[in-house]
């Protein structure tokens, strides 16, 4: 089996000639970076099922409550929701660019644009924050805490239902993304990647883009449905 | 397939003179084996895990048996029954047949027959047996926290009104989905990437097949069942109204859900069961199997299918008759797949030197119990047969005699044909096959009689049933337990085996399958060379016949 060339631009020592982050039970980075990227992409496959179940309900809910949930969903604010759109679009593109950079080994250059996909993660939970204290402000709460009185067209509680269980699922997959991209920042620093290995900025990244994508999905449904 | 030249392995099974241990022993004290990152140790830790779950599992049925003994009141109260009946399946369900084997067989030698020296990704392997236990704990603290009695099924509404550990037990299965996801994620990349070198698909050994089906099931559809479960605990906790009717959600949206998980789930059970017998029948039979190809695209037409059939389950629930006609439809065409396997084995056995081995005698046992299990699934996929049988007996002894005839005597089969492998010793076989020949005579006496009853409109899950069932409630309750002491005497031969010294061979069962080339038990690397696959997995011929049909210049 083929070794890597010997001329590995790491910090790390490098005993046997091969990258420090060969597993044993591979013979090569090739073959590790295969399989970590078929295990990404089945861990996706699994996400968008486990969101393809809410789309599903919800997609039924809507065809039975039409009314109450058109009604409800003039309580969401159109441009917060436009805002975290953008929002998430330019972190997926910083995400891109930190991405290329590893691949190039331009340390410097994927720290800035990983430090500023996780700052716009941040400014996205920062809206959801103002957005969600309206409609607790509101009393416009899942199932049996819905409290928003005197409403025209009843059972405008399921909607807010799938409001909060939809974007907090996806609210948790941001999270977990941000403290996926702080652990790249951390090894990062260390100085682990470069052009040899980057399957972990690769794989976040991959991560990240179906955050982006399941958020691409919801704002029309959540906030434009007509 | 490619069987040119006979095996030259780079280390020809002869690893004595080389001093590394074997995995039990490489590695001393409990710190050694719980942070363990070795496939065979995990596949152990998970062996023992389902075993004692089996038995938890077992001695509810038990229970339930001895309950059902007579119409009335035997041994406990309605409610102690709901609850006894319940955590048997779920129980067996979720902590056994589905990691049986899996990830406590399937981990130890899915990477030894590829060539492995390990599944593609250990840290995940070992989280996922950490979630299994933490699953396992939470599904066992419902009894502290007032039981549950909905059926390993938790429809709705019952499940989202009733009941205090109903939360409990869903978020335990929800975890326990996790666990079954990693494995399944694990296998997949396995398969892909980590075969030895020479080793084309279609030179894995049939097993392999069948846990990447396995496998593709686990990760399709798995999450699917967490979301239902997620919805049924939000429910049950905000009322968010999706399936209860008060609030205008749908019960029967409940159904759907689940068993588009739970039908596929079924795949993920009896899959790995026909992996198993692929291996044992041409071992014992010393021949090749036939129609290697045949068997490996049905484990994955399986798989497929399995998705298009969930709603054969809510025939009387509620549906579109062109809806029902085409599930029934789908449901009839999945047994064709099934049917290519079973026929395979019988064609591999035929002029076989069958040796009627323990392992063998499951595999037989299987042949017979499976084929009537996957015929009777026919009766219920019968739109009109269905009304008249649907949730009566008949229902419980069709998918006992799949689930239980399938997997768990395909599990019992592969125990007995890994144990040596796995610990170096040999269980007593006279002990192995009495406990073989009498778990199938008790499990065919428990379950025929459910047949009978079932035919003739005794409903599943009654606590008191009319005194002309009876004899057939008794005779299935005897049967029941003519199968404990069966499993009994089992246990007791695999068990006693572990005090004798580590002496066996290699290759036992003269196997063709890489993991007879290593040592017995295997050291933690599984190969002191990486081995070169020159061989089919299944190449029975003699040397003679192979130099023979060289000649004649004939090619496979």
């Amino acid at each position: 089996m083929s070794q890597l060339s010997p001329t590995v631009e790491s910090h790390e020592p490098q005993p046997h000639g091969h990258s420090p982050f060969l597993q044993h039970h591979f013979t090569e980075m090739a073959q590790q970076f295969d399989a970590g990227k078929i295990g990404m992409w089945l861990f996706l496959v699994t996400e968008v099922l486990l969101f393809g179940g809410l789309f599903v309900g919800y997609g039924i809910m809507n065809g039975r409550h039409e009314e109450a949930f058109k009604a409800a969903h003039h309580h969401l604010d159109r441009n917060l929701g436009a805002l975290n759109t953008v929002v998430l679009l330019v972190s997926s593109f910083t995400m891109v660019m930190g991405v290329w950079a590893a691949q190039t080994s331009q340390r410097k250059k994927m720290m800035v644009y990983l430090s500023t996909t996780l700052a716009l993660a941040g400014v996205f939970l920062v809206v959801k924050y103002v957005e969600y204290s309206h409609k607790f402000h509101e009393g416009l709460l899942p199932g049996k805490f819905y409290a928003h009185f005197h409403d025209e067209v009843p059972g405008q509680f399921m909607f807010f239902s799938f409001y909060f269980m939809m974007t907090g699922l996806h609210g948790i997959h941001v999270l977990a993304g941000m403290a996926a991209i702080t652990w790249l920042l951390i090894r990062g620093a260390k100085g682990h990647f470069s052009s040899e290995y980057y399957v972990p900025v690769d794989l976040v990244g991959l991560y990240w883009h179906l955050v982006d994508l399941i958020w691409i999905y919801l704002f029309p449904l959540l906030y434009l449905i007509q | 397939m490619a069987h040119d030249i006979q095996a030259t392995h780079g280390n020809g099974g002869h690893a004595a003179h080389h001093h590394h241990p074997d995995y039990l022993v490489d590695g001393k004290g409990l710190k050694s084996w719980l942070f363990t990152l070795d496939h065979k140790r995990i596949g152990l830790m998970y062996l023992w895990s389902v075993l004692f779950f089996f038995f938890v599992g077992g001695l509810f049925a038990m229970l339930v048996r001895l309950e059902l003994l007579t119409p009335k009141r035997t041994i406990m109260s309605a409610e102690m029954y709901n609850q006894a009946f319940t955590l048997h399946g779920a129980i067996m369900i979720f902590l056994f047949l589905i990691p049986a084997i899996p990830a406590a067989l399937g981990n130890f030698v899915l990477p030894l027959m590829p060539g492995a020296k390990d599944v593609a990704f250990p840290r995940l392997n070992l989280a996922s047996y950490y979630i299994y236990v933490i699953g396992a704990v939470m599904a066992c603290s419902t009894l502290l926290l007032g039981g549950i009695d909905t059926g390993w099924t938790f429809y709705t509404p019952y499940s989202s009104t009733t009941g205090g550990g109903v939360s409990m037990m869903t978020l335990a299965a929800f975890v326990l989905g996790f666990s079954s996801i990693f494995t399944g994620v694990n296998f997949i990349a396995t398969i892909h990437k980590l075969r030895a070198p020479g080793m084309g698909w279609f030179d894995m050994p049939l097993f392999c097949w069948g846990m990447y089906a396995t496998s593709l099931i686990q990760v399709l559809a798995t999450p699917v069942l967490g979301i239902t479960l997620l919805l049924l605990v939000m429910e049950r906790t905000f009322h968010v109204g999706i399936f209860d009717p008060r609030l205008g959600g749908d019960p029967v949206l409940f159904q759907h859900f689940f068993w588009f998980y739970s039908h596929p789930a079924v795949y993920i059970m009896i899959l790995p069961g026909m992996a198993v017998i692929s291996e044992v029948i041409p071992t014992f039979s010393k021949k090749t199997i036939f129609g290697y190809r045949a068997i490996a695209f049905s484990s994955i037409a399986i798989a497929l299918l399995g998705f298009l059939v969930w709603a054969h389950h809510m025939f009387t629930a509620g549906m579109s008759l062109f809806a029902a006609a085409v599930f029934s439809f789908l449901t009839f065409f999945i047994g064709v797949p099934s049917a290519i396997k079973v026929f395979n084995w019988t064609a591999t056995m035929w002029r076989g030197s069958i040796s009627l081995r323990t392992p063998m005698l499951y595999a037989i046992s299987f042949l017979l119990l499976f084929t009537i299990g996957g015929l009777t699934g026919i009766f219920l996929g019968t739109l009109s047969v269905d009304v008249h049988l649907h949730d009566t007996y008949f229902v419980v002894a069709h998918f006992h005699y799949v689930m239980m005839g399938g997997n768990v005597i395909a599990f019992l089969a592969g125990l007995h044909y890994w144990w040596p492998k796995m610990f170096g010793r040999m269980y007593n076989e006279k002990l192995g096959a009495i406990g073989a020949v009498l778990v199938f005579i008790g499990f065919n006496a428990t379950f025929l009689a459910q047949f009978v009853m079932g035919s003739r409109g005794m409903p599943r899950r009654y606590y008191n049933y009319l005194d002309q069932f009876q004899p057939l409630h008794a005779f299935s309750t005897f049967g029941s337990w003519i199968l404990g002491l069966g499993l009994f005497i089992a246990a007791f031969s695999l068990f006693a085996s572990l005090r004798q010294p580590k002496n066996l061979p290699n290759n036992v069962w003269g196997g063709k399958t890489l993991e007879w080339e290593t040592a017995t038990p295997p050291i933690t690397h599984n190969f002191e060379v990486a081995p070169v696959m020159t061989h089919g997995a299944y190449d029975y011929r003699s040397e003679e016949q192979i130099r023979k049909e060289r000649e004649m210049g004939v090619t496979h």
